[in-house]
């Protein structure tokens, strides 16, 4: 029937965390790319931009990840190109996130006085160097703490891509269930090492949050 | 290169199965919502009134469930709990682990907004008599409640959409319907656009229902507007 669960099991799992953490970074890579232009979008001053990229929030903030990933890996199929797992789960991960780090950074840069801006304009600065010399390094440091938060989610919703068929901590953990069928002890060890890579990061965003509120950036 | 054709009948067809889940995604989302907020209301409760014991243990739960995904938690309950001898259906599983997650955000939601009631508040309470569970009921709930209903109404859209995740256990909501009809009919994209269509009205009308409860009984007509 079932084999004993053994450390040749334990190993599988414990390799199996680099697809987390390495699905995890190219998430917030590509995410922290497309959602710069998606809060930038946001705040523009065309209002055909604003809308786009507030209805690319909305439907990414008022849909399920996992239909995502699923239109994602399904519908790069029909438009006639194979995709591996990996790359539609990559693909879906980063467009949620970029609609949620967008929405998170448009708040940051929207709460920085309008003062700032005008006496940008003021100066002579164009809108384009407003932004990048006046705005976007207020903004960063107030984004710092709820960007750290938002990696907590990042790195628990590439657990989504096992339901797609790639084989990171989770699938790893189904596997070796499948196999010697200790569900217990196997998925608690899979909850623990997410833990191990959450935990830190709340922690640290915590501490962040903490700074702010108290005034010491 | 699009020799794809697209075609929605076989989703049509089968559309009664999908409107019969997503009564069921609606179901299990407000049943986690109500024994979430129940379990919350207790920690939080807990809390204030045995800190040395039930602050480490409520502190645990809470860390505990935020820091892992809830894919690991619905496995580890669905198919870890059996093995220590408690069975349960997918059904229960699923509103099962719904609960213990939503019920962690909630406690964690619910403690900033009891911290926003001032002291002063308590002590009058006492002054007038009252037991401490009844100032916490009828003094401290109340008020916090008001202040964390916006942040409560997010989390319950999380819930409602992260429901979808239990259909990894054939839990019956309507993301397992699509899953169902995809596996007869082979009509995949079409099947998983339309839900997740539905799955964005249903959304956005609890959005609009809960904005609405949220005037209506907190009465604040000075919050400005979400996103536009």
């Amino acid at each position: 029937m079932s084999r004993l669960f053994s450390s040749n099991d334990l190993a599988f799992i414990l390799l199996a965390t680099r697809w987390t953490v390495l699905l995890s970074m190219i998430a917030f890579a590509g995410g922290a790319t497309l959602g710069l232009a998606v809060a930038l979008a946001r705040v523009s001053e065309r209002s055909p931009l604003r809308f786009a990229a507030a209805t690319f929030i909305r439907i990414f903030q008022n849909t399920p990840l996992l239909m995502q990933l699923f239109l994602v890996y399904f519908g790069v199929n029909i438009i006639g190109m194979n995709i591996d797992p990996l790359a539609a789960a990559a693909l879906g991960l980063i467009l949620n996130a970029a609609a949620f780090l967008g929405e998170i950074w448009r708040g940051c840069i929207q709460a920085i006085p309008g003062g700032q801006a005008e006496a940008g304009r003021a100066l002579g600065l164009t809108a384009y160097l407003r932004m990048r010399l006046i705005i976007l390094p207020q903004a960063l440091k107030i984004a710092i703490a709820p960007t750290v938060g938002f990696l907590v989610q990042i790195v628990k919703n590439t657990s989504l891509a096992s339901i797609i068929g790639f084989t990171e901590l989770t699938r790893s953990g189904q596997i070796v269930n499948n196999a010697t069928f200790r569900p217990f002890l196997i998925f608690s060890i899979v909850a623990m090492l997410y833990f191990v890579q959450c935990w830190p990061l709340s922690y640290w965003s915590r501490k962040l949050e903490l700074r702010i509120s108290s005034g010491k950036t | 290169m699009m020799s794809y054709v697209f075609q929605f009948g076989d989703v049509w067809r089968n559309f009664d199965e999908l409107l019969w889940g997503a009564l069921l995604t609606v179901e299990l989302s407000l049943g986690a919502l109500l024994f979430g907020l129940v379990l919350a209301i207790l920690s939080a409760y807990g809390r204030l009134s045995w800190p040395r014991i039930a602050s480490p243990i409520v502190g645990a739960y809470v860390e505990a469930i935020r820091n892992t995904p809830l894919l690991v938690q619905v496995f580890l309950i669905f198919f870890g709990l059996p093995a220590l001898g408690v069975m349960l259906s997918a059904d229960e599983a699923a509103l099962f682990a719904l609960t213990v997650n939503f019920g962690a955000y909630a406690t964690e939601i619910l403690r900033s907004g009891l911290e926003s009631v001032p002291s002063g508040q308590i002590e009058a309470g006492l002054a007038l008599g009252l037991k401490r569970w009844q100032v916490f009921l009828k003094v401290e709930l109340f008020q916090a409640m008001r202040v964390v209903f916006p942040a409560l109404c997010s989390q319950f859209i999380l819930l409602l959409l992260g429901s979808s995740i239990v259909s990894a256990i054939a839990a019956r909501e309507m993301t397992a319907a699509a899953n169902d009809i995809q596996s007869r009919t082979f009509r995949s994209f079409e099947v998983y656009l339309v839900v997740t269509a539905l799955y964005f009205v249903i959304a956005t009308l609890f959005s609009v229902a809960l904005e609405t409860v949220d005037r209506l009984v907190f009465r604040r007509q000075d919050r400005p507007r979400a996103l536009s």
